[in-house]
């Protein structure tokens, strides 16, 4: 029964970090969506847009190498997709900190089915799925 | 229309969907899709690719308070999106190649699905019989503690809420929202977690989720930063807004009146997609 109350604990203690390293990295890229629409608005007010019909070749920025090379010419549309980038990684952060604390409690069986939830996200950074 | 006129409308139209999403517990990305297509012309494939970066986010911006109301079991969510995870990316990857006005009638129908859920009065199907074999195998039984004490639960068929959740993340892919209301069925009916750990459960998963099919979506250009940043920035702040509205007020009445607006919206993104007009 006490072993459960510890585990329990630690599990709560774990997730408080957590919870707070989630929004830390929420607030952060936000921020720097921030700064990003800041300069875009400045420097494309005026523009049309036109989003009718969807054209894959028209987003400039849909690969990470892509964004970066953006950032360093500081373009605005590279630093919103960069924000919008470690916004997506924000909850992959959630599932690395998992398997530490599954390592930890030497539950393997979890660290393996964490690892595995992991792969499938790395898979789908390759560029290859889409075609 | 023009760059700044966009933005602006995007960004007013977002923060109330993230306002009264949060209100109603239905999310944000049930209501941007619509006002994106049916009210702005933008194509289906940009709105899904905004609105699945707005599900991250207030995913992933909630947490830290739901940790301190209810306790994830991570094992769980861990266990069960291994069938989110794989089936968001088939999702997103197949989305494409859909007629829109297939993925319009689709939306439109798990909208009305949604807005019946949100009606219906939630019931804890929740014991603590914890004989269920996989349940042990994958130890997912667990407790949570309450004033009167530790409270155990027990999990029920594995199966059945492993396969629900697959069409959870199936759908999630194709859609781009969170799909809140039918991981509700997998972990409250099939599943019979209590609410307390199956709506952070069901939170941790959904930022996890969609962070998989959203880089599929980035990878296909289906994330413009011109739609992606008013929807984010504006669902976070009417999120944000929203949860500390809703410590102070009742929000039964604004669920009933909202389940209409949302039965409309269906019906609009059912018909028009019926009429080829999306």
């Amino acid at each position: 029964m006490k072993e459960i109350g510890k585990h329990y604990l630690a599990d709560k203690d774990i997730q408080v970090i957590l919870g707070t390293l989630l929004r830390v990295g929420v607030i952060a890229s936000m921020a720097i969506v921030f700064v990003g629409a800041v300069i875009y608005l400045i420097v494309y007010h005026n523009d049309t847009v036109d989003y009718h019909k969807f054209d894959p070749k028209k987003t400039e920025y849909s690969s990470i190498s892509a964004i970066f090379q953006g950032l360093s010419k500081l373009d605005s549309k590279a630093i919103i997709q960069f924000g919008t980038v470690l916004l997506i990684f924000t909850p992959v952060t959630r599932i690395v900190f998992s398997i530490f604390s599954f390592l930890i409690e030497r539950d393997y069986l979890y660290v393996l089915i964490g690892l595995f939830v992991l792969c499938i996200i790395l898979i789908s950074l390759s560029n290859k799925l889409v075609g | 229309m023009s760059v700044l006129l966009f933005t602006i409308i995007v960004l007013a139209g977002a923060f109330l969907a993230g306002l009264v999403g949060s209100l109603t517990g239905l999310g944000g990305g049930v209501i941007i899709i619509p006002l994106l297509t049916l009210g702005l012309g933008v194509d289906i494939h940009y709105a899904i690719g905004a609105s699945i970066i707005s599900v991250i986010a207030t995913s992933s911006g909630s947490a830290a308070a739901y940790v301190k109301e209810g306790i994830t079991n991570i094992r769980i969510g861990m266990f069960l999106e291994i069938a989110t995870t794989i089936s968001a990316v088939l999702g997103a990857i197949v989305t494409v190649y859909i007629n829109p006005s297939y993925i319009a009638v689709l939306f439109g129908s798990i909208l009305l699905f949604s807005a019946a859920m949100m009606v219906r009065k939630k019931v804890d199907h929740s014991d603590d019989n914890s004989t269920g074999m996989l349940a042990n195998l994958f130890k997912l039984n667990g407790s949570y503690p309450t004033a009167a004490g530790t409270v155990k639960y027990g999990v029920h068929n594995v199966v059945g809420g492993f396969l629900m959740m697959f069409v959870a993340g199936i759908i999630s892919g194709l859609l781009g929202i969170g799909s809140g209301a039918l991981k509700v069925i997998a972990m409250d009916n099939i599943m019979r977690l209590p609410f307390k750990v199956s709506t952070t459960t069901s939170n941790f998963m959904m930022g996890v989720t969609a962070a998989a099919s959203a880089i599929v979506y980035l990878h296909r250009g289906q994330i413009d930063p011109g739609i992606a940043m008013p929807v984010t920035l504006g669902v976070l702040t009417g999120a944000t807004v929203g949860s500390k509205l809703l410590v102070k007020m009742n929000t039964d009445k604004l669920k009933i009146v909202f389940a209409v607006v949302v039965t409309f919206l269906a019906l609009q993104m059912i018909y028009n997609g019926l009429a080829g007009k999306l």
